[in-house]
C-alpha cells in the first residue's frame, strides 16, 4: 500500500497548494508506514519536479503529454487512477482548488472510494477507524468524516496545513499512460489567468471591504494596503452584486470560503453570511465605524473608526514599517 | 431539449447551526428548509433556457417526504415536474449514485445543479454524477450558453476562468452569475400545486463514508481594540504579537 498525491500546476509551476498536498501527503504516508508517491500531469520541467522530493516524494510521475496539457477532469481523473493501481496507492491526496472539486469526486466514484472535501486536519486512525475533519455548514461547523471504504480521497483546503520540508531526493520517472477520446469531450477553449493579482483562494492575507467604503471609486487605498502587504483583495456580497468588485471576489456563505492567516475587514458588517466564509482565518482584524457592529464579536483586533482615515495611516505606517 | 436539476434541501443562511445527540446529528428544530441558493441558480438557468418551448426542465431531488416544501418551490419558480428519491441522503456519494441512475431512464441532454450544498459543502454531487454516467463534469461554472448541440462554459480558476465547449451530454455545477435567481410568481405558486411530484425508491449502495461527530470552531478571545488615532499601531501589533506580517 502507499500514497499517491496528485500535485496541481499552472504555466509549469507548481501551486503552493499543490506543495501543501505533498507535505500532507507525506505525514500520512509517515503515518500509514509507507511511501509517498507524486503525480504530475501538463509540461513541467525537472527541476521543478524535483521540488516535490523536499516536501516527501520519494518518486514522481511525470505525464506529459500534448493530449493532457490542460486540465480536463475526465482525462486527469482516469490517469490518475491508473497510477494509483500501478502504485498499489489506497490513498489518494489533491488540493481543494476548483480544478481539485471536479476531479477528486470522480476519483472517488472509479476507485469506489470515500471522499473527503476541504479537509482541514490530518486524518486520525484511532480504534481502527480513518476519520478526517472538514469544513461543514459554510465554516459554521465542522463534520468529521470517517471514511469506511478500502481506498480513500481526501482533498485539503489550501492554507489549512501549510508546507513542510523533510529532507529528501525524489526519482522522477516518465508515466504515458493511455488516454481515452471520450475522456476528451469537453474541450478547453481559452484560459484567462490574471497572473500579476495573488489568486484569493490559496492567498495568506487578505485585505477585504464592504459597503462601507461607499463607492467603487473609493477602492484605491484598498488595492494600495493589499499591495504593500503582498495581499489578496476580497469583497463582501452587495459590493459585488452591484457590480463595484468582480464576483470573483466575493467571500462568504454564497462566495468563497477562505481561511488566510490574516483577514481585513473594512466596513463590512459581519453578517452571518459573511462571517461563514472567513471565520475560519486565523486572525481577523475588523475595521468598523461602528462599535456595535457584529464583526468586532469575532474579531482579534478592532479599529472603531472612519475607514476613509484609517486605512490611509494603516498605510503610511506599513510604508514606515519596510522602510 | 431536457434538462435534469438536482436541487438540494438546506437550513436557511440565517440559521445558528447547533447539534443534538452527542454532536452526531444537526439539530434541525425550528430550521427553516429552503431550496440551496445555488441550485436556484442552476434551475434558474434551465428554465431560460427551455423559454418559449424549447424543452423541459425537471428538478430531482434525494430526500425524505419531509423536504417536498423544497421541491414545490422548485416547482413554483418554474421546474415543469419533480422527482424525489425517496432516501435520506447519507453522503454526496450515495446521492450523485441516485442521481445518476434516475438520470439513466430519462435521456436528459444536460443535468445542472449547485456548485455545492451549504450544509456539507460537498461540491462533489456534479463530478459524482459525470463519473457514473461516464459524461464530461464541468465544476464552478459562471456563465453557461447552448446551441442546441454545443454547450459553452465558463469555469472558475484560482484567478481567473476557463472557457470550455462540450458537445453531448454533460453535467454542470452553477455558481454566481450563471443567472439571476428567480423568484416564484402567484402564478407559479399555483400551479406548483398541481404539478407532477414523482416519488421514486432509492437504490441500495454500499456507504463508503459517514460523518461521525460534528464540532463547532472554537471561540475566540475577547477583541484587542486599537484606538483609530493610533492606527499604526495595528501594523506592530500584527508583525510582533500576531507575527502574520
Ligand atoms: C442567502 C443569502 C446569502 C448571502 N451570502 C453572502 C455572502 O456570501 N457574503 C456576504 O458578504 N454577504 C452575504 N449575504 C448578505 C449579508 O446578509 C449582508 O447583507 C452583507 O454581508 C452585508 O455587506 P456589508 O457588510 O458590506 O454591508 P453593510 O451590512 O451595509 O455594512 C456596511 C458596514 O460598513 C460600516 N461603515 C460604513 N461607513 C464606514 C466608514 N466610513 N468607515 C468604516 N466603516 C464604515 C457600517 O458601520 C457597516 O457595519 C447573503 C445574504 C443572503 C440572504
Amino acid at each position: 500500500m502507499s500514497v499517491l498525491v496528485y500535485v496541481e500546476q499552472a504555466d509549469g509551476k507548481f501551486k503552493k497548494s499543490g506543495f501543501e498536498a505533498v507535505s500532507y501527503a507525506k505525514a500520512i504516508a509517515d503515518g500509514q508506514g509507507t511511501h509517498l508517491t507524486a503525480i504530475s500531469i501538463g509540461n513541467v520541467g525537472d527541476s521543478e519536479l524535483k521540488e516535490l522530493g523536499k516536501y516527501g516524494a520519494s518518486k514522481v510521475l511525470n505525464v506529459s503529454s500534448d493530449q493532457l496539457k490542460n486540465f480536463v477532469n475526465q482525462a486527469y481523473a482516469s490517469v490518475i487512477v491508473e497510477a494509483a493501481a500501478k502504485e498499489n496507492a489506497d490513498i489518494v491526496i489533491l488540493s481543494n482548488s476548483f480544478s481539485g472539486k471536479g476531479l477528486a469526486p470522480r476519483i472517488a466514484v472509479k476507485l469506489k472510494a470515500g471522499l473527503v472535501d476541504g479537509a482541514v486536519e490530518l486524518p486520525q486512525t484511532t480504534d481502527g477507524k480513518f476519520t478526517v475533519k472538514k469544513n461543514a455548514f459554510s465554516g459554521k461547523a465542522f463534520a468529521v468524516t470517517e471514511l469506511t471504504s478500502v481506498n480513500k480521497v481526501i482533498a485539503l483546503n489550501p492554507n489549512a496545513f501549510g508546507t513542510k520540508e523533510s529532507a529528501g531526493d525524489a526519482t522522477i520517472e516518465n508515466f504515458t499512460p493511455e488516454v481515452k477520446t471520450t475522456d476528451l469531450t469537453a474541450i478547453v477553449k481559452e484560459i484567462v489567468r490574471a497572473t500579476d493579482k495573488i489568486s484569493l483562494p490559496d492567498a495568506e492575507l487578505v485585505v477585504s471591504a464592504g459597503r462601507g467604503l461607499k463607492a467603487p471609486e473609493n477602492w484605491g487605498m484598498i488595492e494600495e494596503l493589499a499591495n504593500l502587504l503582498g495581499a489578496a483583495t476580497a469583497c463582501s456580497k452587495p459590493v459585488s452584486d452591484a457590480g463595484w468588485r468582480p464576483h470573483s471576489e466575493h467571500v462568504g456563505q454564497t462566495g468563497i470560503a477562505i481561511s488566510p492567516n490574516l483577514y481585513i475587514a473594512i466596513g463590512i458588517s459581519g453578517a452571518i453570511q459573511h462571517l461563514a466564509g472567513v471565520s475560519s482565518s486565523k486572525v481577523i482584524v475588523v475595521i468598523n465605524k461602528d462599535p456595535e457592529a457584529p464583526f468586532f464579536k469575532v474579531a482579534d483586533y478592532g479599529i472603531v473608526g472612519d475607514a476613509f482615515e484609517v486605512v490611509p495611516k494603516l498605510i503610511e505606517a506599513l510604508k514606515a514599517h519596510k522602510g | 431539449m431536457k434538462i435534469l436539476v438536482c436541487i438540494s434541501n438546506v437550513p436557511d443562511t440565517t440559521t445558528k447551526i447547533t447539534f443534538t445527540n452527542d454532536n452526531t446529528q444537526f439539530n434541525t428544530s425550528g430550521v427553516q428548509f429552503i431550496v440551496n441558493p445555488y441550485d436556484e441558480i442552476a434551475l434558474s438557468r434551465a428554465i431560460e433556457l427551455c423559454e418559449g418551448g424549447k424543452g423541459t426542465v425537471t428538478a430531482i431531488n434525494v430526500g425524505d417526504s419531509s423536504t417536498d416544501p423544497t421541491i414545490r418551490k422548485a416547482l413554483a419558480i418554474g421546474a415543469d415536474d419533480a422527482v424525489r428519491i425517496n432516501a435520506v441522503p447519507r453522503d454526496a456519494y450515495f446521492t450523485a449514485y441516485q442521481i445518476a441512475e434516475y438520470a439513466k431512464t430519462g435521456d436528459f441532454d444536460m443535468i445542472l445543479c449547485g456548485r455545492e450544498s451549504i450544509d456539507y459543502n460537498g461540491a462533489q454531487v456534479a463530478a459524482m454524477v459525470g463519473e457514473f454516467l461516464d459524461i464530461p463534469s464541468i465544476s464552478i461554472i459562471k456563465k453557461l450558453d447552448y446551441d442546441e448541440t454545443t454547450a459553452t462554459l465558463e469555469r472558475e480558476i484560482e484567478g481567473g476562468k476557463e472557457v470550455v465547449s462540450v458537445t453531448g451530454k454533460f453535467i454542470a455545477s452553477c455558481a454566481e452569475g450563471v443567472a439571476e435567481p428567480k423568484i416564484p410568481t402567484m402564478r407559479g405558486i399555483m400551479s406548483a400545486r398541481t404539478k407532477s411530484l414523482q416519488v421514486v425508491e432509492a437504490v441500495e449502495i454500499a456507504e463508503v463514508a459517514k460523518v461521525v461527530k460534528f464540532e463547532t470552531p472554537a471561540p475566540r478571545g475577547a477583541v484587542k481594540q486599537v484606538p483609530a488615532e493610533e492606527a499604526a499601531k495595528l501594523i506592530d501589533l500584527l508583525h510582533t504579537e500576531a507575527k502574520v506580517i
